[in-house]
């Protein structure tokens, strides 16, 4: 039986995602026994053609160049997923999408005139079909194993759509937000991480992107009452996942 | 000062995809270009307005593999902004979790990305194949580094225990003390996986180096120190701008670094290892020995056998500072706003990494600079690729691509550069 063809694709990022394939320590041989790794720059000089059954896509799209390179990779893809808040949302570095642009470059490079970039960074599922999205920033090493042994078995792979706040009532961790008065960004943020933030005393930052149907409208009124200034309430919805359109809408609001 | 718009989008800089120009006529070298065209994400520019205290969290996303040498830096320059002294016990964990840094990283360039050339494969489970009870220690020691991060800092990537100050919770005594076991063993495998890369064969290569480092009076430098060079200078960290000054030149999304009327430096484990050998381990030292190493090393293509050494030390300093670990409090030093300009450089696996802020009287920051090591090794990477294109002119295509592919990963650029992503051209005329 010849194995699935994995590859993994990086665009605009930290790499911080694919590293976490790598980080899977206990599970890589078994993985690269499981499937035959056809693409992975990060790990491999060894880089075998397409079509490919699985591509993993980390990154946001933010040049010409890379939209026409996204566009190929998904015509070779049978399944393709995109992993983390770049390639779902894209990320930190889509803050240049309430900006202007022209100063950005000016802001950091000497030469303006050797860059080339788009105005917006974009997740990939703004540009091609995307059939399925692991959040976070990065993405939790439990999740995407379970995502790739759930695509590679046919079945639909167990990613919890709650928020962080049913994550702490599960985990027993006290509320931050009500018990301390710390903002918390968990009412609307969609759970996955492992409850990290709230169980050392930190509000949640969001950084799994926002949970389906988030209230955000009730929680900046929350923050407020909690005497966040609109400049703090809208710089919490624009941080890792600051394009996603609920945290877009809500930072606009703000 | 430096010159003003000479800055750095820090992201670009660090990961990026490379390629190399190599143009040759006759026996004479045209042109040698080392390419990052990593898409710019402008850090710099999106900081501005930001408060402070964000700084090492939007940091840390510059790069996935070192984050806490942003997460340090930024918080050494916002604490430095912001009139915050840090306690002992906080530094002591801050080192702590810098080592899991060098350790997983390294771990991860030595045994996966950069072994591989060595051995004419492909990838470390090609390397499984055929010696797996390697792969299986050096997977074992790779994780040993990522536990210590999760352990302090929630998790290995992108780590969200830390914070200007200090910590938001201090592990727990048992959760520091769990790792001990690990870190003995750790201590012993990494010497043994030091000396099995010993046998590779090198290729003959040296260089007269300009070495660029941080120097701690009293340990190794991880963390803290001055910035010295084996040429004379000596400074502090907000001095940086004084001597140091980078340009855009079209073939790269990143800056160049430069030291000021001096020639191309290196950072990174070769420059830390020359200026800081009488401060590594007794164990470290022996097993450098073992390797067949010097107190200074110039052959670039050593620097894996370094890494292993510097991996071993960081295991054993882990191990002592775990072995002191009490939990304390505060986690954190607080203070309120006030404008100001803080600088910080701290030892990242590829070498110093600097950062400048200024912030307004509400710690807003209204000015960001960052430079990777990365940045600052561009130029003497083309400096080592021209000398090894001209002793190896000889060779055919393949093989000199081969070899100066290697040549650019045993700087560990970045993720992407260092994993076998190089385009070489050769034009011959």
């Amino acid at each position: 039986m010849t194995r699935p063809k994995l590859a993994v694709w990086k665009f605009a990022s930290c790499d911080g995602c694919q590293l976490t394939l790598l980080d899977c320590e206990d599970e890589l041989l078994a993985l690269a026994e499981a499937v035959e790794i056809s693409q992975f720059l990060e790990a491999t000089s060894e880089i075998k053609d397409g079509p490919y059954d699985i591509s993993l896509v980390e990154g946001s799209i933010t040049t010409d160049h890379d939209l026409h390179r996204i566009r190929e990779v998904r015509a070779q893809s049978e399944v393709l997923i995109a992993i983390g808040a770049c390639a779902t949302a894209g990320g930190i570095q889509a803050l240049r999408n309430f900006a202007d642009v022209d100063g950005y470059t000016n802001t950091v490079y000497a030469h303006p005139d050797y860059i080339e970039t788009l105005e917006h960074s974009h997740a990939i599922a703004d540009h091609v079909q995307v059939d399925m999205e692991l959040r976070g920033c990065p993405v939790s090493k439990s999740q995407l194993i379970e995502l790739i042994t759930a695509t590679l078995a046919a079945r639909k792979p167990h990613i919890p759509n709650v928020s962080q706040c049913v994550e702490c009532k599960r985990a027993e961790t006290a509320c931050v937000m009500v018990s301390q008065g710390i903002p918390c960004m968990g009412p609307v943020t969609q759970a996955g991480c492992g409850n990290l933030c709230p169980k050392i005393g930190r509000g949640c930052y969001g950084c799994f992107g926002p949970v389906e149907h988030a209230n955000t409208a009730a929680l900046s009124a929350e923050f407020a009452r909690l005497g966040l200034s609109e400049t703090q309430t809208r710089d919490k919805y624009r941080y890792f996942n600051a394009a996603a359109p609920a945290f877009a809408n809500a930072g606009d609001r703000a | 000062m430096t010159t003003r718009t000479l800055q750095v989008d820090a992201l670009a800089r660090v990961e990026g995809e490379g390629a190399l120009y190599v143009k040759l006529n006759g026996d004479e070298i045209e042109t040698v270009e080392f390419r990052i065209f990593e898409p710019p994400r402008f850090f710099e520019a999106f900081m501005r307005g930001r408060d402070a205290h964000e700084a090492p969290d939007i940091t840390s996303r510059i790069c996935g593999i070192c984050p806490i040498a942003y997460v340090m830096g930024a918080s050494h320059a916002m604490e430095q902004a912001l009139c915050i002294e840090v306690t002992r016990p906080i530094r002591d964990l801050r080192r702590m979790i810098y080592c899991g840094e060098w350790i997983q990283s390294h771990v991860l360039h030595a045994a996966m990305l950069h072994a591989p050339d060595f051995l004419n494969l492909h990838d470390a489970m090609a390397i499984a194949k055929v010696e797996p009870e390697l792969v299986k220690t050096a997977l074992r020691l790779k994780k040993l580094g990522n536990t210590l991060m999760e352990v302090i800092g929630g998790r290995s990537v992108h780590p969200v225990n830390t914070r200007v100050g200090g910590f938001y919770k201090a592990p727990s005594a048992k959760a520091i003390a769990d790792l001990i076991p690990e870190l003995e063993w750790g201590v012993q495998a990494a010497g043994e996986v030091a000396r099995g890369f010993a046998k590779f064969e090198f290729p003959d290569d040296e260089d007269d180096y300009v070495f660029v480092s941080l120097k701690h009076p009293e340990l190794y430098p991880i963390d803290e120190g001055r910035i010295v060079s084996n040429t004379g200078l000596d400074i502090a960290v907000d001095e940086y701008p004084d001597h140091f000054f980078e340009t855009h030149v079209a073939r790269s999304n990143a800056l160049h670094g430069h030291m000021k009327d001096g020639p191309p430096y290196l950072t990174g484990p070769l420059a830390r290892y020359a200026n800081n050998f009488g401060q590594l381990s007794d164990t470290a030292k022996q097993t450098a020995e073992d390797c067949g190493l010097g107190p200074v090393v110039t052959n670039p293509f050593q620097s894996i056998l370094v890494r292993m050494v510097e991996v071993q030390y960081a295991i054993e300093e882990a191990l002592r500072l775990a072995r002191a670990y009490r939990p304390f409090t505060p986690a954190f030093i607080d203070a309120p706003p006030r404008a100001g300009t803080g600088h910080g450089c701290t030892e990242a696996p590829r070498g110093i990494c600097y950062h400048r802020y200024s912030i307004d009287a509400d710690a807003r920051i209204t000015d960001a600079s960052i430079v990777p090591p990365t940045s600052q090794n561009q130029p003497q990477i083309e400096v080592d690729l021209t000398r090894v294109v001209r002793r190896y002119m000889d060779l055919p295509d393949d093989d000199l691509r081969w070899r100066c592919e290697q040549t650019i990963r045993n700087y560990d650029p970045c993720i992407s550069c260092a994993t076998h992503f190089l385009k070489l051209t050769v034009e011959r005329t």
